[in-house]
């Protein structure tokens, strides 16, 4: 097949000029297509009004249309290149970033873009059938843009591995679509990428708690001293906060809901009333925050020191800060569990490196409390939502294997056990929430257990006719 | 302690009147090479050889000394190893020179002697120049390591002239030239005294070294030289050696270096210092093919295979000593297939009936074998315009990895034929691994339906993607790829720990079988190069530091 490179796939990396790159997107696009076609979103649209990226100017990025969403142009782009950009950090700090992958550090580099990569389309996969249930058109089209971008973020990392990793590269590329969310015999890599994602609660709360995380790591790589990579990265995150935002407003208005239906029945009890009661809100927050605690890795890593030291993955916004960079001598406390008590132990900087984008991530997270605090705030209801403590539910690093409730104490097992329905979501509580889920997909409707939102998509209304049905 | 840094240039240029250790005399079929170490000629400065003690410049000379016999006198049918000095044959390596050198030097020295006392076996069973070793004094150590390389041991009988090994007793090392193995393997010496044997610093003479097999004959000093000229003429009389051969001469190397690189007529090598690696190129022949044997007498060293093979040996042993920090090899040929094998086939007809076409053969397959044992990444480059075809395919066998381009690269013109390889029956045993097997024969080992297949393929030019199907390619990337993947290999490669590596590549490189040559390299090589690098060697207070101090060597018990 041939393909007109420049319109079928909107790209600032010459790939009209690029045969090796061409090769590899010929036979990698239609699988792609396929996968997408038997993976994505299960309901079936006529066309959805999608933004597009076609260049990585301000206006380039922003353009917006109805699309068929199988005609959907996922592109190829990097943030652009500044020639004067200098390793910031680890033992080659100064020297020039690198254009090509060393070949000393391709194994690392490429594993790395593969677990990235191995996201992308497992989100999509997870939330394939949640447009049977979508509370508004606009909703839909929300998590259909969400869908779309996590395509081209899976594009980005496959332009990656084809552009620079050779046959072993392209092999990478192909098992990316051969991996499924949830499949017994080829899942994600990683494991909180094969759950479903059974409900819209839950979608917004993996926006805004799991996408976060991908926000972050996207941070760490792009400090990379590849460059392509770091480019690739800096284009990703632009994409990724509008993920972020679905979930921040998209809890807003649940929270919105749940405080107007509070007031209005009196009571905190909503659930017979088709709202979700805020002890549910919190308690999925629970579970989202914590599971999405777990994907930054062990808060003591000597991966991730060996990455810094080789200068593959830097720190959040790592020229902005004030050290040398290099972290050989320096300390960081990092929360810990020893003798039976919750304690803070002094390690080196290096080994602590997971510990530290996870604390970014935290403050990071809280500002979304405040700002759901302060929507019941304006509604007059008392009742306040919080984060759990680090070690809540944790399954991956230093407090796995202890048992430490929301608010900080470390227990025993028993007693945390006692609690579980208390803090995390009961099987009674995702029912409530399931059955709440009717589609509605008639233009400036909205479902019953959440607020319409204040503004639509690109100045256009809420009832505006987001989504076309065949 | 000599570093790499202030280690001086290591030539292997010699000939018989520029010797300054050995005297051959060529009396008819009899040779006599007589040991006559001059104690201030050491290759570096710091210490002398006494007791007829040597270093590494004694055995380039015995080196250059077997392949003269070799080549140039192929009327010699038995060679009398022996020494100018009284009642003292050799007292082996010269210890000064292995407590001052570094760990590089002694593994390089070691290895270099080895493959010599290997020469010498081949010379015996290969040439019908059947080596003996005339002990008219002590051979401690390397010494009698040097005579166990014969195929008989005569020992005078004169009540203090013995045979040793006291290595593990004075210096805490092994005898690390084969003696060990050749004392059990080839001598058929009982393990119990074999051990007996090594632990004893004194060593063995008269009538129990015979008893134990540690020599095979002991001859009293009045009827020695008779005695040793009647083993000499016996052994000659068994050669198949052809009456009234005449030899060639093997004349100096053209050699150009360069601080870039080595240039040969037939052989090039381009160091890429910053990469950690140097670009081996082999030309293949010019010119016409030999019609007659008798046209390849008279071009002498001066035919395209022996030309070829002298100059590739001398760059293995230089890129081997002088290059330690070039830990990747890549290799290459260029030229005609055709010619190649045209060649070859000039060897293959008369390498059975012919002593000089026969020399060459086997001179072929100890530089092979040396690419072996080479403790350096090989990585063969098989691109258009190459010949890897038939012996010259054995290059490509003897490589770590082997990648083939599928097609041509962009830019060239499209003329001409993509990359090839040519099986040939030289690949199925005319040059056999130290495991005693074909290097095919190993690759694809205990899976002798390939090789069968392999058989069938001989001749035919076979391609890039034929070459990844028949398993003789590591990878065929195309055009598109070839530069990132090789790139990419490379620099992974050069960033891995190069003693990983070597332990890695010696293992993967044999297959199979043992053989005692084979032992000597995978057994008491390694092990003697780990006992090398311990304190109780090397350390300040070990044994091989505080020899002949004086001072006795201050042990860690701990066995390990």
């Amino acid at each position: 097949m041939s393909i007109d490179y420049s319109e079928k796939i909107p790209n600032n990396v010459d790939l009209a000029g690029d045969r090796k790159l061409q090769r590899a997107l010929e036979s990698w696009q239609p699988n792609f297509l396929t996968w997408w076609k038997t993976m994505g979103p299960a309901v079936p649209t006529e066309d959805v009004y999608l933004r597009t990226a076609v260049a990585v100017g301000r206006e380039g990025w922003a353009h917006f249309d109805h699309v068929a969403m199988e005609e959907y142009r996922w592109g190829v782009f990097l943030a652009e290149r500044n020639s004067d950009r200098r390793i910031a950090f680890g033992e080659q700090k100064g020297e020039p970033v690198w254009q090509q992958v060393p070949g000393e550090y391709r194994a690392d580099l490429q594993r790395l873009i593969v677990i990235q990569g191995d996201t992308e389309p497992a989100s999509v996969e997870q939330q394939r059938r949640l447009g049977e249930t979508a509370p508004s058109l606009y909703d839909l089209r929300n998590l259909f843009q969400v869908n779309v971008e996590e395509g081209r973020h899976l594009w980005a990392m496959v332009y990656l591995l084809h552009a620079y990793f050779g046959r072993n590269g392209r092999e990478e590329a192909e098992a990316l679509l051969q991996r499924n969310s949830g499949d017994l015999d080829s899942p994600r890599i990683l494991g909180a990428f094969n759950e479903e994602t059974p409900d819209w609660l839950s979608f917004f709360m993996f926006t805004y708690f799991t996408d976060r995380d991908g926000k972050y790591q996207l941070g760490t790589l792009k400090e990379s001293a590849f460059d392509p990579l770091s480019r690739t990265c800096e284009f990703m995150l632009k994409e990724e906060a509008h993920h972020m935002f679905v979930g921040t407003t998209g809890v807003d208005r649940v929270v919105a809901r749940a405080a107007e239906l509070m007031r209005e029945h009196d009571t905190d009890e909503i659930a017979p009333h088709g709202g979700i009661p805020l002890d549910v809100v919190q308690k999925y927050i629970n579970f989202h925050y914590s599971v999405s605690l777990d994907l930054f890795g062990s808060e003591q890593s000597t991966n991730a020191a060996n990455y810094f030291t080789a200068g593959l993955k830097g720190r959040w916004q790592e020229e902005r800060r004030k050290d040398d960079h290099v972290l050989t001598d320096d300390a960081a406390r990092i929360q810990l569990v020893r003798d039976g008590q919750l304690t803070s132990d002094e390690v080196p900087a290096l080994l602590a490196l997971n510990h530290d984008l996870q604390s970014e991530y935290v403050s990071d997270c809280e500002s979304g409390l405040k700002r759901w605090n302060r929507v019941l705030e304006k509604a007059g209801v008392g009742r306040r939502l919080t984060l759990p403590h680090v070690g809540f539910n944790r399954h991956v690093g230093v407090f796995s294997g202890h048992h430490i409730t929301p608010s900080g104490q470390l227990v025993g097992e028993d007693a945390w056990e006692a609690k579980r329905d208390a803090w995390l979501p009961t099987e009674a509580d995702k029912t409530h929430v399931r059955t709440l889920m009717r589609p509605v997909y008639e233009p400036g409707k909205i479902a019953g257990w959440i607020a319409p939102p204040t503004h639509g998509i690109n100045d256009k209304p809420f009832d505006y006719e987001y989504v076309h049905f065949p | 302690m000599s570093t790499t840094t202030d280690q001086p240039e290591v030539s292997f240029d010699t000939e018989p009147s520029a010797y300054r250790h050995w005297k051959i005399d060529v009396d008819g079929e009899i040779a006599q090479l007589r040991l006559d170490i001059d104690e201030a000629g050491g290759i570096v400065p710091g210490y002398e050889l006494k007791m007829n003690s040597y270093d590494l410049g004694v055995d380039i000379e015995l080196y250059d000394a077997t392949q003269r016999l070799r080549f140039e006198h192929p009327e010699v049918r038995a060679v009398v190893l022996t020494s100018a000095k009284d009642r003292n044959f050799c007292a082996g390596a010269n210890i000064r020179m292995l407590a001052q050198s570094s760990h590089p030097w002694k593994v390089n020295f070691c290895k270099f002697t080895n493959e010599t006392r290997n020469g010498i076996e081949d010379a015996t069973a290969n040439s019908g120049q059947t080596w003996i070793a005339a002990l008219n004094g002590t051979a401690a150590g390397g010494g009698y390591e040097m005579a166990l390389a014969c195929e008989q041991i005569l020992l005078i009988d004169d009540n203090s002239s013995a045979v040793s090994l006291p290595e593990v007793p004075l210096l805490g090392v092994l005898p690390g030239t084969g003696g060990l193995t050749r004392v059990i393997d080839k001598r058929r010496v009982r393990k119990d005294r074999a051990d007996v044997f090594a632990t004893r610093s004194e060593g063995v003479r008269g009538k129990q070294a015979v008893e134990w097999r540690l020599v095979d004959e002991v001859i009293p000093k009045r009827q020695w030289d008779e005695a040793v000229a009647e083993r000499a003429a016996a052994a000659a009389g068994r050669s198949t050696r052809p009456a009234g051969a005449q030899g060639i001469t093997l004349p100096p190397l053209q050699r150009e270096v360069t601080a870039d690189g080595i240039r040969y007529q037939h052989v090039e090598a381009r160091f890429e210092r910053e990469q950690g690696l140097v670009e081996i190129t082999v030309f293949g022949p010019e010119g016409d093919v030999p019609d007659t044997v008798e046209r390849v007498h008279e071009l002498g060293a001066g035919f395209w295979p022996l030309a070829m093979t002298r100059e590739l040996d001398d760059l293995i042993l230089r890129l081997r000593t002088n290059e330690l920090e070039l830990g990747t090899w890549i290799v290459r040929t260029k030229g005609d297939v055709e010619d190649a094998l045209a060649f070859e086939r000039v060897i293959a007809e008369h390498s059975r009936d012919d002593w000089l076409v026969n020399e060459i053969r086997h001179y072929f397959k100890r530089v092979l074998k040396r690419l072996d044992v080479t403790s350096r990444s090989l990585i063969a480059l098989i691109e258009p315009g190459s010949c890897f075809a038939g012996a010259l395919l054995e290059l490509a066998l003897a490589c770590d990895r082997q990648y083939m381009l599928e097609g041509f690269m962009e830019e060239d013109s499209q003329e001409g034929e993509p990359a090839q390889l040519v099986l040939s029956e030289s690949n199925f045993g005319a040059f056999p691994m130290s495991n005693g097997l074909s290097r095919l024969g190993s690759r694809f080992y205990g899976d002798d339906d390939t090789v069968a297949k392999l058989r069938q393929e001989t001749g035919r030019r076979i391609e890039a993607v034929e070459a990844m199907e028949l398993g003789l390619v590591t990878d065929a990337p195309d055009d598109i790829d070839w530069e990132d993947e090789i790139r990419i290999m490379l620099e992974e490669r050069a960033s891995l720990s190069p003693d990983a590596l070597t332990g890695m590549e010696a293992n993967h490189r044999f297959v199979g079988p043992e053989t005692m040559e084979s032992r000597i390299f995978s057994r008491l090589t390694a092990w003697q190069n780990w006992i090398f690098v311990r304190p109780n060697a090397s350390g300040p207070d070990g044994a091989l530091r505080r020899y002949g101090t004086g001072r006795k060597a201050d042990f860690d018990r701990k066995r390990v």
